[in-house]
């Protein structure tokens, strides 16, 4: 039977409670290929926490995620094939070098990536030059860099990015812009949160936190 | 099924129902605890090696069969906390570990207050009681971990786990610890793995344990009750509890 | 599967290589421990060999609790841990790894340099391969018990105080097997059946504890 719906990801009433305080509760939406989902709401509203659960790291106090009608919890390996998540930490090792960082990353997602794409997503984020300079001595906006040619690299249809304007400059912003762009048009998906205004042109879903 | 146990585990159902409980505990624990006292300590024979002072087994046997009991019921339901998610066993194995504690604590004083007479001094390294020892560690360090975990829920199934592991351990600790004594001790008197004991002594005995264990049931529904009520301080069921008040 | 278990291997003793002076302070640590022995008791030969198996062997303890911190807290920090949990790979299989590299950075150093130890504590040649089995067997078992205890502490600000009081229990049965064989040895009995316990221990530790491992990192990236 063919699927009915094309939908990637779809939560069925979320409920999340931090400290005893309920961040929300009854939070459905549904995300298919190709679609773009902004998560607003003001500081302490949870969206980290919605990342979490989203990405399985989180337990939600009751409702679930599923992907692709599957409940993530019981399929981590499908999900995690085709899902990236980068949250507000940088992921990157002070003492290994950027090209053993981005190995580093792929490797724990099993993927083999050749040399030659390697070289040219690290010049796209403007790390050329960089490869063999260690963790430490990056500063922290070129440690972003790093994850978004991570990002590039990660065959992944689902991007779940958690505040990624973080920490970028002006040129830093438009690359993340246009990375989101061409990701949504080549069918994949993009869930991020952002205090920064992110202006993309084209239609996007928003869920606000502070209506649940 | 599944829907009755929601509704029995409901904090506020339990709660309520607790409350019609508790005296049922409560006052036999009290009964029989006073009358297996009484024949312990006036009705049962003294014992042709030991005096009068062997009498103390009344409260050290049954608080050591305690005090593994206990460490028993909090892993199990902290298990049932951990896998199906259910509150109230989180609250029941949280409220266990101090009367456990409590319990392992009567059980090393009475067996060291037994220890001077039978040994000549208060601490002789043996297997029982060096077992008793780690035990309180064990309590120790799960009450310790759920203490340091701010997040209610994430400190329940963190210290869950490590009841967990520690009743996987517990059979080995205790066997390296017999066989370590074994060793090192020689022949010490072992207290109660005599071949038969006399039913006046085991009467009593067996009734101290039963009210222990009805004492203990009253305590954890006590404490329970109260983690209970504060673990849902914020929620709506407690608030108007506090507002008929 | 195998691939990212050899990677992360890999990746963790690299790590370890670059930053060597960690590395050898658990070392240091457990021959600085030893060597105060001697100093505080009237160190005759009799003595000193009554003493090596249990000293040696609480040193032994004391240097991998030390030790594991470094197990899961840099990676729990810099957020490399959560990317492990989102990784296809199923965790207890890079649990094993992590696990398989803190060993092979403390245990095998301590097993290395245990018979110089043995010889500050005038152990007898025959002791001296008994004490090599029993560490060999012996700290494989502290690494993964250790795993367990550090997944569960890692979020906790200073727990190491709290790791301790979670760990050393656990330790006991390991200690006692473990330092009864080298005092068996000195007697110059058979120390069969202690090796074959450590070593029993040693397959259900290696069996059981990946497994509360997965799920306490599980917990702890719950927050």
């Amino acid at each position: 039977m063919p699927d009915p719906t094309p939908s990637l990801l779809t939560t069925d009433k979320l409920e999340c409670t931090r400290d005893d305080r309920l961040l929300f509760s009854e939070l459905s939406f549904q995300l298919n290929a190709g679609e773009v989902l902004q998560i607003e709401g003001p500081n302490g509203s949870g969206k980290t926490s919605l990342l979490r659960i989203l990405s399985g790291l989180r337990r939600a106090d009751s409702g679930s995620v599923k992907w692709q009608h599957k409940d993530i919890l019981h399929a981590r390996d499908d999900y995690y094939a085709n899902m990236v998540y980068i949250g507000h930490l940088p992921c990157i090792k002070n003492d290994l070098t950027t090209l053993e960082n981005i190995r580093v990353l792929l490797d724990t997602r099993s993927q083999a990536v050749a040399a030659d794409q390697v070289e040219l997503a690290l010049s796209r984020v403007g790390l050329a030059g960089f490869e063999d300079v260690t963790g430490k001595a990056l500063s922290s906006g070129q440690r972003r860099r790093v994850l978004l040619a991570f990002l590039l690299l990660a065959d992944a249809l689902l991007w779940i990015l958690d505040e990624p304007l973080t920490a970028l400059d002006v040129k830093g912003v438009d690359l993340m812009e246009s990375m989101i762009l061409e990701h949504r048009d080549n069918g994949g998906s993009v869930i991020f949160t952002t205090h920064h205004g992110m202006r993309l042109p084209c239609e996007m879903k928003t869920v606000d936190l502070s209506r649940c | 099924m599944w829907a009755w146990i929601q509704k029995f585990s409901s904090p506020k159902y339990f709660y309520d129902m607790s409350a019609k409980l508790i005296p049922w505990f409560a006052i036999p624990a009290l009964v029989i605890g006073v009358y297996g006292l009484y024949l312990g300590f006036f009705v049962a024979p003294t014992d042709y090696q030991q005096g009068e002072s062997y009498r103390i087994i009344f409260i050290h046997v049954p608080a050591a069969w305690m005090s593994l009991f206990i460490y028993m019921v909090m892993a199990i339901s902290a298990g049932i906390g951990l896998i199906w998610q259910i509150r109230l066993a989180d609250v029941i194995a949280a409220s266990s570990a101090p009367i456990g504690a409590s319990f392992t604590f009567v059980a090393l004083v009475t067996g060291s207050l037994w220890g001077k007479p039978m040994w000549g001094t208060y601490w002789v390294w043996d297997a029982r009681l060096t077992s008793e020892l780690i035990l309180l560690f064990l309590y120790f360090g799960y009450m310790a971990l759920q203490a340091s975990i701010e997040d209610q829920r994430m400190a329940d199934k963190a210290s869950g786990l490590l009841a967990i592991v520690g009743v996987v351990n517990i059979p080995i600790i205790h066997y390296s610890v017999e066989w370590w004594n074994t060793l090192h001790q020689g022949a010490t008197v072992t207290k109660l793995d005599k071949p038969s004991i006399h039913i006046d002594m085991l009467i009593p005995l067996l009734l101290m344990a039963l009210a222990f264990k009805l004492f203990y049931a009253t305590m954890v529904l006590v404490r329970a009750r109260n983690e209970a009520l504060y673990r849902d301080r914020n929620r709506r069921w407690v608030r108007e509890l506090v507002e008929k008040l | 599967m195998l691939k990212a278990f050899y990677y992360l291997l890999l990746r963790d003793m690299r790590l370890a290589l670059r930053s060597r002076h960690e590395l050898a302070n658990p070392l240091i640590f457990f021959v600085l421990v030893v060597t105060l022995f001697p100093l505080a008791v009237m160190p005759t030969p009799e003595r000193l060999q009554e003493m090596a198996p249990g000293v040696i062997w609480v040193a032994a303890l004391l240097s991998v609790l030390l030790s594991l911190d470094r197990l899961f807290k840099q990676d729990y920090e810099d957020g490399s841990l959560d990317q492990l949990m989102l990784s296809p790979n199923p965790l207890v299989v890079l649990v094993l790894a992590k696990v398989g590299a803190h060993w092979l950075l403390t245990g095998l150093p301590l097993v290395i340099i245990a018979p110089l130890l043995g010889v500050f504590m005038q152990l007898s040649s025959e002791s001296l391969s008994v004490l090599i089995w029993s560490l060999l067997l012996g700290t494989p078992v502290l690494s993964l018990i250790g795993a367990i205890g550090v997944s569960l502490t890692v979020a906790v600000n200073r727990g190491g105080v709290l790791l301790s009081l979670i760990v050393l229990p656990l330790y006991i049965p390991v200690l006692i097997f473990g330092a009864n064989a080298i005092d068996v040895a000195n007697d110059g009995m058979s120390v069969r059946g202690q090796l074959y316990f450590l070593g029993a221990v040693l397959a259900l530790a290696l069996s059981l504890a990946p497994l509360a491992t997965a799920v306490a990192l599980r917990i702890t990236a719950s927050r």
